[in-house]
């Protein structure tokens, strides 16, 4: 059974259901695989091995009494650390959250919960998923199960290479500005980013509040969807919860095609200034695309050039309020300052050593962006750009049903790389920012490797708001196109790790 | 702190044009708080109302409390304002313990409600109308203690603690325009705008308006600019006045320790100040400086409000008459001279006089008790009548029973003071007690007779047309029967003996 | 040329309540220079004209009844709390001594 780990969510759903394979056989095959592996890629902030098990123990009993259980019961997932779990530590990669079990779950967990799913443990991240390699979180990076001399992608590292290394078979990961569709790219994983408010922001410890999405991290565009479909819907306790349902995801992705419909190439992302082998590998989708029946156009977002901009002066003004809250009275650290200082004194001191240099450059960055000289000129102006970037987002689907670019620039790059360098590290973001300024979904589908490196690339398909259904369609077409093409899975070209 | 010069008030007003401005808080009475479902109460246990929304937990958002909503527009409609047709929340962002999120979700650029009007009736019977710049939303902060140093203040505290059961509580602010003109009566027309607040937030039933718990606060802002002069002055803005008269008090002290900072060449400075109720002044607290940059945005966990039009027309269909008609109506229904009524207005006993009438009281009667009696204990007490142990309904059984001649000004006030004591309700006292006058007129001839008896040229003074001679035969019998009679009756008796005889 | 000087890092990470250390005043200084040198061309390709969006997806009007949910335990409130006294949040003096 060693091999149940390279199993897709879809095929241990099948499984359990047929009664061939137990919850607690899967989980447990997942846990050995995390003591193999994670002492090298090091996904998890923290494994909840026993209460892990005690579900896949509580699922297999119902089962065998015969009652009727969620579609997704019994099947191991694991949890980006932004989100809030009554039973295990909740950190964000923070120092300043360290040790910290929150009173409630959040909203996603509890539906996970209420599948009957045992959460592994929870993921690494970029400090308060400020990042593009999780080289910001404070408990040390994630590796690249691919290459372990590079990152996994940031800032759901952990989510990504959790799942390229076989230590779940699904993950949830956030995404602000690229968060679960760039480590997807980088690590030949399924990544998507819903349209916002399609699934509850409640208990995800906030980054900035108008951008974040929690999505699903998988190993192909089904197993996504399936997940989509548990953890979405409308919730009371979030005002920004749409109302409506999408509809089934995984509907969508079982009905994959690609034919009939007219796919945009964004001009402004096309792939100028990208590393060879990423364009390369783009332009094979494109043509499999159009040998499939699909029609590309050409699309022009000329503000999409600003879009960083926009994205790094709003992004730090509401993660500069959000994070405010880190203040040392009601839950985290503490640093009280030597003498008798003042409360005043013991939050800077807290805050100073508490939080990373990447949240107090962004922090400071917000503080600057909201501050009364400067407000028109940089969030207000920022908050403008986010109105021409959706305007061309509609005249680009005037022409097109689906945006396609490649996720990212590159591939996944080396530790140390960029981590110097913020403007640098900002520009992975660049195909991926637009659609959090706009609310709309994007999904990353692994496109092969790049010649240069062996190491993965992603296409990215973006849709209008709340046709997230279209995003599972084309992506599950592709994939099946190319897993053809390939006769095997993109997880499956993955070199083995050395196990300790 | 030292007391600061002072210029006597006359002369501060014959040099100087008052301006003030008013913030008043507004605690609605909602069953939940503005932006979770945690109870809208405090004084209970600490940190038992609470949620991860109100005490600012990572991962949690605010959700708009509807019946909050409803309630700041019928405070908008009643103060004359228009009704945003979109208004958002926006966060005020400033560190300090009593705030969970360290950021006040509120409202800037598009309050609920702008641009209304309040005509404020002022003692002398002059009516200004104050212009009412905005009415917005927002939540309460927590609740600090300060432990340790002097007498709980926040100077010299060891440490403090905070309760959040407050925090999240819903809030109305209404801002005034710059008030002009008032001159001498500014400070009256301060406490009786406030107190023309109170009166319509309870006739709304949205608060429960009651000042000495703090469910409407008071910031006063006073300039001062010499008269004639376009500019306006520096501001001060005097917070914690949480009675009618403290505030009447805050600005009057405003006044004249400007005017002599400004007469003797200095400069105001632009400031928070504190009001001392036991010192009767105010005094510096942190200077308003570049600092307070509270970076202000739209809050973007909550999506606009955008009240229809049908909303807001039920709201405003739902309005209870406005004071200032209401007060001329009853003025005509009961029939008060005008000096009368405006004094019953300015004691701030028309609400609890027309819950008496309502009750079945008179109104002269009720308003003799409320203005008389009532008012005189309130004040020995330094209480508001409404921190007094009695209802108007109470009151008006009151009246009533002396109405009816069941009992005497003189028992009545006993049994007031028994009411008061909680020993029940005046009928229930008067019963307990066999307080009840003595109408059993056998009882009261023989007392006549025996005191008739001892002055037997009263009769004859009666009939010459002395009737004040029966006062002296009165007397005595209301001594004999202790005080339990109806003096009227005992005159009556004494004039019928005497044209009987 | 940028308008962010150490004077403003320093009043800025003072307003944000982070007691930076010299070291880092002075690389923030620099990195914050650039980012803001290259974000500020947006405010050219805007003008007043121009409508801000604060919410990607166009909600409105979304409300909860006035109805009382479940609060915490005053001990779970307090949980997570660096220290407490009395069912309260303790924390040092607000104010210096005067």
């Amino acid at each position: 059974m060693t091999e149940l780990i390279k199993k897709t969510a879809s095929e241990l759903i099948e499984l359990m259901h047929s009664g061939e394979v137990s919850s607690v056989e899967i989980t447990q095959a997942h846990l050995d695989q995390i003591s193999k592996v994670d002492s090298q890629i090091h996904s998890f902030l923290v494994v909840n091995a026993e209460s892990a098990l005690a579900t896949a123990k509580d699922v297999d009993a119902r089962r065998k009494a015969g009652e009727v259980l969620p579609m997704l019961a019994g099947l191991p997932i694991a949890v980006k650390d932004n989100l809030t779990t009554v039973d295990a530590p909740t950190t964000a990669g923070s120092k300043i959250l360290e040790g910290w079990i929150p009173p409630y779950d959040a909203t996603v967990v509890t539906k996970l919960r209420n599948q009957l799913m045992p959460i592994l443990g929870k993921t690494n991240l970029d400090e308060f998923a400020m990042g593009s390699s999780t080289e910001f979180s404070a408990y040390g990076p994630s590796k690249n199960p691919w290459d372990i001399s590079r990152t996994p992608g940031g800032s759901g590292g952990g989510s990504s290479s959790v799942i390229s290394s076989f230590q779940a078979p699904l993950a949830i990961g956030s995404d602000t500005g690229g968060s679960i569709r760039f480590p997807a790219a980088v690590t030949g994983t399924v990544g998507i980013k819903p349209t916002y408010g399609a699934i509850s922001r409640y208990g995800l410890i906030a980054l900035a509040s108008s951008l974040d999405q929690i999505g699903p991290v998988a190993r192909n565009v089904l197993d996504a969807a399936y997940l989509q479909d548990v953890i979405a819907g409308h919730d009371p306790f979030d005002s920004t919860s749409l109302p409506d349902s999408l509809g089934s995801m995984v509907e969508a992705a079982k009905a994959g095609s690609l034919a009939g419909k007219r796919f945009g190439l964004i001009k402004q992302l096309s792939g100028e200034g990208f590393q060879q082998g990423v364009r390369n590998r783009f332009a094979e989708a494109i043509k499999l695309i159009t040998d499939a029946g699909g029609e590309i156009v050409e699309v022009d977002c000329p503000s999409f050039e600003y879009a960083i901009d926009a994205y790094y002066l709003i992004l730090p003004a509401e993660a500069s309020s959000n994070l405010a809250k880190f203040d040392s009275v009601r839950f985290g650290m503490r640093v009280t300052p030597e003498g008798n200082p003042t409360i005043e004194k013991v939050m800077s001191a807290t805050r100073e050593a508490g939080f990373g240099p990447e949240v107090k450059r962004r922090i400071i960055l917000g503080t600057y962006a909201l501050s009364a000289g400067s407000f028109d000129k940089f969030y207000g102006a920022a908050q403008k750009v986010r109105t021409l970037i959706q305007r061309d987002f509609a005249n680009a689907f005037s022409k097109a049903d689906v945006l396609i670019s490649p996720t990212a620039p590159t591939t996944a790059f080396k530790f140390g790389e960029k981590v110097a360098d913020p403007l640098a590290m900002y520009l992975n973001d660049i195909a991926t920012i637009p659609a959090n300024l706009a609310g709309l979904p994007g999904i990353s589908v692994p496109i092969g490797l790049a010649d240069e490196d062996q190491l993965p690339v992603g296409i990215q398909f973006l849709a209008p708001s709340y046709k997230d259904g279209l995003l599972y369609e084309v992506g599950a077409a592709l994939e099946s196109t190319l897993e053809g093409i390939w006769g095997k899975r993109m997880i499956d070209f993955a070199p083995k790790l050395e196990v300790n | 702190m030292a007391k600061a010069n002072l210029m006597d008030y006359e002369k501060a007003i014959s040099l100087f044009e008052v301006v003030i401005g008013l913030e008043v808080h507004v605690e609605l009475n909602t069953k939940t708080k503005m932006f979770c479902g945690c109870r809208n109460e405090f004084g209970e246990e600490p940190n038992t109302n609470v949620c991860p929304v109100c005490i600012g937990l990572p991962g949690s958002l605010p959700t708009v409390n509807k019946k909050a909503v409803e309630s700041s527009i019928s405070i908008g409609l009643a103060l004359g304002c228009q009704i945003a047709p979109t208004g958002r929340f926006a966060r005020k962002n400033y560190f300090y313990p009593d705030l969970a999120k360290n950021f006040q979700t509120s409202q800037y650029d598009e309050p609920i409600a702008f641009a209304g009007a309040l005509d404020v009736e002022v003692p002398s019977g002059k009516v200004f109308t104050v212009q009412i710049e905005r009415a917005h939303m927002e939540e309460d902060a927590g609740k600090l203690t300060h432990v340790g140093g002097a007498t709980g203040r926040i100077q010299g505290a060891e440490y403090s603690l905070v309760d959040y059961n407050r925090a999240g509580v819903p809030l109305v602010e209404i801002v005034t325009k710059p008030v002009f003109g008032a001159g001498a009566e500014a400070p009256e027309l301060a406490a009786a705008y406030v107190r023309s607040i109170r009166e319509i937030v309870r006739a709304l039933g949205v608060s429960d308006a009651r000042m000495e718990r703090g469910n409407v606060r008071c910031d006063a802002n006073v300039s001062l600019r010499p008269i004639g002069q376009e500019k306006l002055g520096t501001r001060t803005e005097t917070k914690n006045v949480n009675s009618l008269r403290s505030i009447e008090r805050a600005v009057r002290y405003e006044i004249q320790r400007q005017a002599q900072i400004l007469a003797d060449g200095g400069t105001i400075i632009q400031e928070t100040r504190h009001w001392h109720e036991d010192k009767g002044s105010t005094s510096s607290g942190r200077p308003k400086s570049d600092a307070d940059d509270y970076r202000y945005f739209p809050e973007p966990d909550l999506v606009p409000v955008m009240p229809s039009n049908e909303l807001i027309e039920s709201l405003r269909a739902k309005l209870p008459e406005n004071p200032a008609d209401k007060r001329k109506r009853l003025a005509g229904e009961w029939g008060f001279a005008e000096m009368e009524f405006r004094d019953v207005v300015n004691a701030g006993l028309l609400d609890f006089i027309e819950e008496a009438v309502a009750a079945g009281a008179k109104p002269q009667a009720a308003r003799k008790w409320y203005s008389g009696e009532i008012a005189r204990i309130a004040n020995s007490e330094d209480k508001d009548v409404s921190e007094l142990n009695i209802t108007p309904a109470q009151v008006a059984e009151l009246a009533n029973l002396v109405d009816a001649g069941k009992i005497n000004d003189r028992i009545a006030r006993t049994v007031l003071a028994e009411v008061l004591a909680g020993k029940g309700s005046p009928e229930e006292i008067v019963k307990a007690q066999g307080l009840e006058v003595v109408s059993d007129d056998g009882a009261l001839i023989a007392a006549i007779d025996e005191a008739l008896a001892k002055q037997p040229d009263v009769l004859e003074k009666i009939r010459e047309g002395k009737l004040q001679a029966a006062g002296a035969v009165i007397g005595a019998v209301m001594q004999a029967m202790k005080g339990q009679a109806d003096a009227a009756r005992v005159r009556e008796l004494v004039l019928e003996r005497a044209n009987q005889s | 040329m940028s308008e962010i000087t150490p004077d403003l890092v320093r009043h800025l990470a003072n307003l944000a309540r982070i007691d930076l250390t010299d070291a880092e005043l002075l690389r923030f200084t620099e990195q914050l220079s650039v980012i803001v040198d290259s974000v500020a061309k947006i405010s050219n390709i805007v003008d007043e004209n121009t409508p801000a969006t604060s919410h990607p997806i166009p909600l409105n009007n979304v409300f909860r009844e006035d109805e009382i949910r479940p609060s915490l335990t005053q001990a779970d409130a307090l949980s997570g709390a660096p220290d407490s006294a009395q069912g309260r949040f303790k924390v040092a003096a607000i104010l210096d001594e005067e």
